[in-house]
């Protein structure tokens, strides 16, 4: 078969539909779980099906579509989403956050800042923040109608009983306008400031069945205690490629003898950092050249 | 003075069978009242219906809200009870593992009604965590211990710490006492009675044990085949039963 024998983005225009009245409803309440019913992918649940099928459902012809998995442009997970839609939807792709129109991501959101007209479609693994607190979906569910979030408090007490500090680093629960508590899906609670967008942020969680959403410049408040504010922390240094000192690093054993490199999770932002001529402590040779 | 809690004709079925039926009595503030009676006599789902866990088929249950004074409890829309359960109610099952939350240390355990009621410092909850735990005599030093680590009569404790932070001014008790070795249940008897009577709490207690309600109830109430057959002051009822069910209750207990 030919990949013309798909329709545009893969999805038919039913399901799309369908897909784009729960992320409707998802804009219009900001944080609460719209259930969906979602399709079969052809990847396996867990490697972002719920994120595609959002993307499919808001990708058009004239989009530029960038997709990013820990920040990085180049890992198997964005790489095979981003053919994925080249070939069935024929869409310009990029790595430059500023050129997207559509960025999918996994587990970041990219460093430089989004704009009006962008939209941020992230793939959500469990979107039931009070999943492992309380494990029965009708019980969750009416406490989520209720607002009874007491719940969410008691897992961050027993981070400080255990850890001495909020021990929570990524998943870290979220208030969105006052009302509903979200789980903004497994991004480094570094991340959570920038929560608060200009962009269309958009969740998609496939094997769950649940849409939700932010519109721009939504209110979302970390939660934390008053004698234990919420410290979105990183790695105490700087990238070792682009000297940032204010991006997310991730840390990479070189040897077995300790050695160790901080670079910038975002590879689109250290690469056109580097561009620039911005150079890091352990930058090699021919890159400071 | 108006009871804290006025039950009016509360009857439930289950199909064609009677679970309790048209069971009235009203309930001071302070007071405690005991419930008695054989397995399957309707006790537990008297006290359900009156807790709110199951609707009755009909009947009434007054309480005495601080707020808006008497109403209807089960009238009250569904948040509105929901808070009533955590505020100004308590329920403590008789299995400790169905009303602990066994992942959650023994502080958070303590803690939980106090931030489901909007508490917010770290501090001020484990500080009260902590002096509910000497309360109920466990050791602050067992506050990030996870309730798997205690025992029976442990649990039991601590769940009842759990239910009174809060300050709740009727604890409903099913069965406090089952399952626990003798001495275990005499500690926790004891302990209860002082916390009755100190937080002057009103109770609504359900058990088999004619020696918890001779110790901590002010009035008794004898059930059989889901109806209540005798009433009155626990001392007046257990010294001198007057219905048959109720004499061979009272007969029944093994003197040692």
């Amino acid at each position: 078969m030919t990949d013309a024998a798909y329709n545009f983005a893969y999805l038919d225009e039913q399901t799309k539909r369908m897909i784009r009245r729960a992320i409707l409803k998802g804009l219009a309440v900001p944080g609460y779980q719209v259930p969906f019913a979602s399709r079969e992918m052809p990847m396996p649940y867990g490697w972002g099906t719920g994120g595609v099928q959002v993307t499919a459902a808001c990708l058009t012809p004239d989009d530029v579509l960038k997709v990013i998995d820990q920040g990085a442009d180049d890992t198997t997970n964005a790489v095979s989403i981003r053919r994925f839609f080249e070939r069935t939807g024929g869409v310009a792709v990029t790595t430059r956050t500023e050129e997207a129109s559509v960025i999918q991501t996994r587990h970041r959101i990219p460093e430089t800042p989004l704009t009006e007209g962008q939209i941020l479609v992230y793939q959500v693994p469990i979107p039931e923040p009070l999943r492992f607190l309380e494990p029965r979906e009708t019980e969750t569910r009416k406490m989520h109608a209720l607002e009874e979030y007491g719940l969410m408090h008691v897992k961050l007490y027993e981070d400080i009983a255990h850890n001495g500090a909020i021990s929570t680093a990524y998943a870290y629960p979220v208030k969105v306008e006052g009302r509903y508590v979200m789980d903004p899906s497994p991004i480094p609670k570094f991340d959570n400031p920038r929560l608060e967008s200009a962009a269309i942020q958009l969740f998609g969680a496939g094997r769950e069945q649940r849409i939700y959403a932010l519109p721009p410049h939504t209110k979302v408040v970390s939660l934390d205690f008053e004698d234990h504010p919420f410290d979105p922390s990183k790695a105490d240094h700087d990238c070792d490629l682009c000297g940032s000192g204010s991006s997310y690093l991730d840390e990479v054993i070189m040897d077995d003898e300790g050695g160790r490199m901080f670079v910038c999770s975002d590879t689109d932002y250290c690469a056109t950092r580097r561009a620039r001529g911005f150079r890091g402590a352990l930058s090699s040779e021919e890159d400071a050249a | 003075m108006t009871p804290l809690l006025k039950v009016e004709g509360v009857t439930k079925r289950y199909g064609a069978r009677l679970g309790c039926g048209d069971v009235s009595f009203d309930l001071w503030p302070g007071e405690v009242m005991g419930i008695v009676g054989e397995s399957g006599s309707g006790k537990s789902t008297l006290l359900s219906c009156l807790a709110g866990h199951l609707a009755p088929d009909a009947g009434r249950v007054i309480f005495d809200t601080r707020a808006e004074g008497p109403r209807d409890v089960l009238a009250l829309s569904e948040p509105e009870r929901r808070m009533l359960a955590r505020t100004d109610w308590a329920f403590v099952h008789q299995n400790p593992r169905d009303g602990l939350r066994m992942g959650v240390s023994a502080g958070g355990n303590v803690g939980e009604r106090l931030m489901a009621v909007g508490a917010r410092h770290y501090g001020d909850i484990r500080e009260t965590a902590i002096d509910w735990l000497g309360r109920v005599e466990i050791a602050a030093d067992r506050v990030d211990d996870r309730p798997r680590a205690f025992s029976g009569g442990m649990q039991q404790r601590l769940q009842i710490a759990r239910n009174l932070v809060t300050g709740p001014r009727l604890v409903f008790m099913d069965e406090p006492t089952g399952g626990l070795d003798v001495s275990v249940q005499a500690r926790l008897l004891d302990l209860l009675r002082g916390l009755v009577r100190q937080m002057g709490l009103s109770a609504v207690i359900v058990t088999h044990d004619l020696a918890v309600v001779r110790l901590l109830a002010d009035r008794l109430m004898v059930m059989k085949g889901g109806h209540v057959v005798e009433s009155g002051l626990t001392d007046q009822v257990l010294d001198d039963p007057q219905h048959g069910y109720t004499q061979l209750l009272v007969s029944s207990v093994l003197q040692v």
